[in-house]
């Protein structure tokens, strides 16, 4: 299988990302330089890191989302091609607007680095197709602007589409006001689009895939993703399949 | 097209040198050198090159004593960082820079600039930094202020690092009186290189091209280093100007560009535009070579029209750096920085003339002798005499310090002092994950990296007390090592090599200069018996505020390795049933300790003695217990003393407390048992059937070793000929160390 790592200048999960893809996952990765115009090779899935995408000025993800890899990248999504952003990389989907929703400062204004938990709450994606929905990751997170805010209608839609995948809760994995470090909107840590092969997550699984790290947790995304190109090559490259018609 | 001047250069008068901070004696070496009197644009650059913070006029002559050699030393002090070998072929590259003055006047701005200048030190070299450490000090956190510069300071350090993509892994953070009015910011990065890829800060080879890179040159910073060489006093904050403004965006293209540049053979030197800018990195570069450079100011890029000569030498703009190439190779470095949208503009040669010649449109503005500059400033043999109130401060009368009925409130009180209380305020705003490398997070002993591709990791820690160092500076300088390497070996580490970070009063006062002298003194000898040589550094003198000064506070950062990465340590228990074992002994021993000044008040007496011969043996013997996979867990006795270290131990982190019982045995005074600062003192966990063996290594190395008690419970329980001492529920003691410093900052 191969992957694609995003590249923007500020980008600093980049070699993160493809050290747990290529060394810890095995399979193989390229990095992808943001001024590209195309991809040069078929990808099985692209991966938007975290860091800070031109400084964050202006907005976090702002002046990344209208760099010319940008478009290619829509077009792969809009063709059903598997697209994970992680943290900064979540923040560059919304936008671009292939999430809905934004992110606004931290509720306490800081920067926030540790661990919290997370609910799954679908397993019917690529990206946690080998959780199990209800089950609780411990995964770090690291960020000022993860406090996720979207509309009412909006965040009708994603809970009725069940696109909202991940939430952060307790280590009993209850959805609460402590649980939750940022301010977001519903806990929400983690989004997909409505036909679920787009992802934005705050929290880092990156971070946490290797043992010596001290929590594999992390390794259950790249696990999924690893897991539904292998059994579905390419019949979920077609858009516009609901959660519905998902097959585990 | 030129640059138009829009301001007329001013007369050089006696005011106007005096105003630069040269001294008459100064003026005319100048003028020695010369031949002549400067031009404005020399005076400046010999201003700021022989400022006390460029040219460590005051340290040099004692400086000379550090031990800087070993055979793992790759490089030592006098480059931009030192480097060591850490085997595989891999080198780890360090250094500790102050960024105190700055930090004072304009604290998120002056500590993100600290962050960065670190950085560019290190990188400079040829080296990716992995990690981060700071150690900060501030005074006490009821005066408004200080809890204005507590989060200013955190947030510059989180603001650049964390953009960077730099994990700050560890850290110390002090509060005391003695830095109301001089808070202390020193940064520590440490990068690794291929030991065969490492670039220094030279210039060679006559016709090869000067190339400046990175963001152009504002006004920011002028004077910068001028600045942190004098005391403050009413007004500093007039000089907000100096302080240079941080761009970590534009630091993190430089480093990406500089280490793809350096991944192929086209430069031959490369040094960043640090204090001093383009005056410092040029004329050092040129200096080192043996060579000379001459350069045009009007190829360089600026971000203000009018700059003059003086303006664009003496500018502090952050994120630039001085690249000597290979001739022929220029297209290919600009494509590189081209690449990373970032300028590189060819603007000078070296010659061989060893002239430092600057040009403004052709037209010669200065021109001096570029060694003058970087080597040959005045060294000053300053005069050092141990002050009168030594023996006073050191005078403690024990008998009349009475010994608290409450031992357990004394604990409480001793877990919610700033200095000692969780710092996870402060750490929590700063990546230390990033680069998915830490092993250990900020909080145990020692930060820990592993390093990818081996089983290795760098174990490393910053530490100083500086109250042990202002009441005996030789044992305060050596206890900072020793207490720095106990950290690296409580966490499986080796220690290999000290950075250091010196920062004092005014060096022109005896008494000052005698601290300086001693505390040198005191961490050469324990550097010497602890085996880690002096590989890089820095000294801040002048942080006196109205003519006070701070606390002699020279920071230590130790570095060590773990060969073995799976047998890595941290301070928490692990398992119920543990046995609790104490490595060293107490001794009666109150003088200096935080219990001293938390519960009476009082900062004197003498402080723990340190033992060096006992020290390194026990470090030995802990290395050699860890390395038999026997020791679950491992903590150094410092601030608080043995109950606070077994609180601490108690903790384990994020995870939820345990608790423990133990027996003191101690025939002295219960307060000297449970909060004396003894020094050479590491509580260790082992299961139960480890302790003969724990036992044996112990007595095989001449340390004592006694068993405690264990692992039980949620109570922390203290006894002594069974009367129970103290007996506190482990979360409650763990609430009030995490609280205290949430509170205070926030009130």
């Amino acid at each position: 299988m191969r992957f694609g790592v995003l590249v923007f200048p500020g980008s600093n999960c980049d070699h993160d990302c493809y050290h747990v893809v290529k060394h810890v996952m095995g399979q193989d990765v390229d990095f992808i330089w943001h001024k590209e115009e195309s991809f040069r090779v078929k990808y099985d899935g692209i991966i938007i890191p975290g860091g800070f995408s031109y400084g964050d000025y202006l907005r976090t993800g702002a002046i990344a989302s209208y760099s010319p890899v940008m478009k290619a990248l829509k077009d792969y999504a809009k063709g059903g091609g598997m697209v994970i952003g992680i943290c900064n990389g979540f923040q560059i989907l919304l936008e671009a607007g292939l999430l809905p929703g934004a992110m606004l400062r931290n509720e306490s204004l800081k920067f926030i680095c540790k661990d919290v938990y997370v609910r799954v709450e679908s397993e019917k994606t690529p990206f946690t197709r080998c959780c199990n929905t209800g089950q609780v990751l411990k995964l770090p997170i690291a960020h000022a602007e993860g406090n996720y805010f979207a509309d009412a209608d909006t965040l009708a839609t994603l809970n009725a589409e069940n696109q909202v995948i991940l939430r952060y809760c307790d280590k009993d994995g209850k959805a609460t006001p402590e649980s939750n470090p940022n301010g977001s909107c519903e806990n929400i840590a983690g989004i997909c689009n409505r036909e679920r092969n787009v992802m934005g997550l705050m929290p880092h699984p990156e971070r946490c895939a290797e043992a010596v790290l001290g929590n594999t947790d992390g390794k259950n995304i790249f696990a999924s993703m690893m897991s539904h190109v292998a059994i579905f090559q390419d019949s979920c490259r077609l858009p516009g399949y609901t959660d519905l018609e998902f097959k585990k | 097209m030129a640059d138009t001047k829009t301001k007329k250069e001013p007369d050089i008068t006696p005011e106007l040198v005096a105003s630069h901070g040269l001294s008459t004696e100064e003026y005319e070496k100048i003028k020695g050198i010369l031949g002549r009197v400067p031009t404005y644009t020399e005076l400046g650059i010999f201003s700021v090159m022989w400022s006390e913070h460029c040219s460590y006029k005051s340290s040099r002559p004692h400086l000379k004593r550090f031990p800087t050699k070993a055979p793992w030393v790759i490089q030592g002090p006098g480059e931009n960082a030192g480097v060591i070998d850490i085997g595989d072929g891999q080198a780890a590259i360090f250094k500790m820079e102050s960024h105190n003055h700055p930090s004072f006047i304009e604290p998120y701005q002056g500590a993100a600039t600290g962050v960065g200048g670190i950085l560019r030190d290190v990188f400079t070299m040829g080296a990716r930094p992995i990690a981060n450490m700071d150690s900060l000090r501030f005074g006490p956190l009821d005066v408004p202020k200080n809890r204005y510069l507590s989060h200013g300071v955190v947030a510059g350090i989180a603001g650049y690092g964390n953009c960077m993509g730099i994990p700050t892994i560890g850290g110390e953070v002090y509060y005391g009186d003695t830095y109301n009015g001089n808070n202390l910011v020193n940064a520590f990065t440490l990068g690794i290189a291929k030991a065969d890829r490492i670039f220094y800060g030279t210039a060679a080879g006559v016709g090869n091209p000067v190339i400046y890179v990175g963001s152009k040159t504002g006004r920011d910073g002028i004077h910068g280093a001028t600045m942190a060489s004098e005391e403050f006093s009413e007004g500093t904050e007039e000089k907000r100007p100096t302080v240079q403004v941080g761009d970590p965006f534009t630091e993190k293209l430089l480093l990406e560009a500089c280490l793809e540049l350096m991944s192929k053979d086209l430069i031959v030197g490369i040094q960043d535009m640090g204090a001093a800018g383009l005056t410092s990195s040029s004329c050092e570069m040129a200096s080192r070579g043996g060579a000379g450079i001459e350069m045009e100011l009007q190829l360089v890029p600026r971000r203000e029209t009018g700059m003059i000569p003086y303006e664009l030498m003496l500018s502090e703009s952050q994120e630039r750096m001085l690249i000597v190439a290979k001739e022929g190779n220029e297209k290919e470095v600009e494509d590189i920085f081209k690449k990373w949208d970032l300028e590189a503009v060819t603007i000078g040669r070296v010659t061989g003339d060893g002239m430092l010649r600057v040009k403004d449109d052709g037209v010669v503005v200065a021109e001096i002798p570029a060694k003058t500059i970087a080597d040959e400033a005045p060294v000053y043999n300053r005069p050092y005499s141990r002050p009168a109130y030594q023996d006073e401060i050191q005078r403690l009368s024990a008998d009349l310090i009475p010994v608290p009925k409450d031992l357990g409130e004394v604990l409480v009180k001793l877990l919610s002092s700033p200095t000692i209380a969780d710092k996870t305020w402060v750490y929590r705003q700063y990546d230390h994950m990033v680069r998915t490398n830490t092993m250990v997070r900020p909080g145990s002993d020692a930060g820990v990296v592993r390093l990818k591709g081996t089983n290795k990791a760098l174990a490393m820690s910053v530490d100083c007390n500086s109250r042990y160092c202002f009441l005996h500076p030789l044992v305060g300088g050596a206890a900072a090592v020793a207490e720095s390497a106990r950290n690296v070996v409580c966490s499986g580490g080796r220690p290999l090599a000290i950075t250091d970070c010196l920062n004092f009063g005014n060096p022109e006062k005896p008494d000052i200069m005698w601290q300086f002298q001693q505390a040198v003194e005191g961490i050469s000898l324990a550097c010497e018996k602890l085996g880690t040589p002096v590989v890089s550094g820095n000294v801040s003198f002048y942080n006196e505020t109205k003519g006070v000064g701070i606390y002699p506070t020279p920071v230590i950062g130790m570095v060590g390795i773990i060969e073995d990465a799976s047998k890595t340590v941290t301070q928490w228990f692990k398992d119920e049933g543990d046995a609790v074992v104490l490595l060293g002994e107490s001794r009666d021993e109150i003088g200096g300790s935080e219990y001293l000044k938390v519960i009476h008040s009082q900062e004197r007496g003498m402080p723990p003695d340190l033992d060096l011969d006992v020290e390194a043996s026990l470090q030995k013997a802990t290395l050699e217990a860890i390395g038999e996979g026997i020791v679950k867990s491992a903590h150094d006795c410092s601030e608080g003393g043995l109950a606070v270290a077994l609180a601490e131990c108690c903790f384990r982190g994020e995870a939820d407390p345990v608790g423990c019982t133990v027996e003191v045995t101690d025939g002295f005074r219960l307060d000297a048992a449970l909060f004396g600062e003894t020094q050479s003192r590491i509580i260790v966990s082992v299961a139960a059937g480890s302790i003969e063996k724990l036992k044996g290594i112990m007595a095989s190395h001449g340390v004592p070793c006694t068993v405690l008690g264990k692992v039980v419970g949620d109570r922390l329980i203290i006894k002594k000929d069974g009367d129970v001492l103290i007996d506190q529920p482990a979360a409650q003691l763990k609430k009030a160390w995490q609280d205290a410093i949430p509170s205070l900052l926030n009130a």
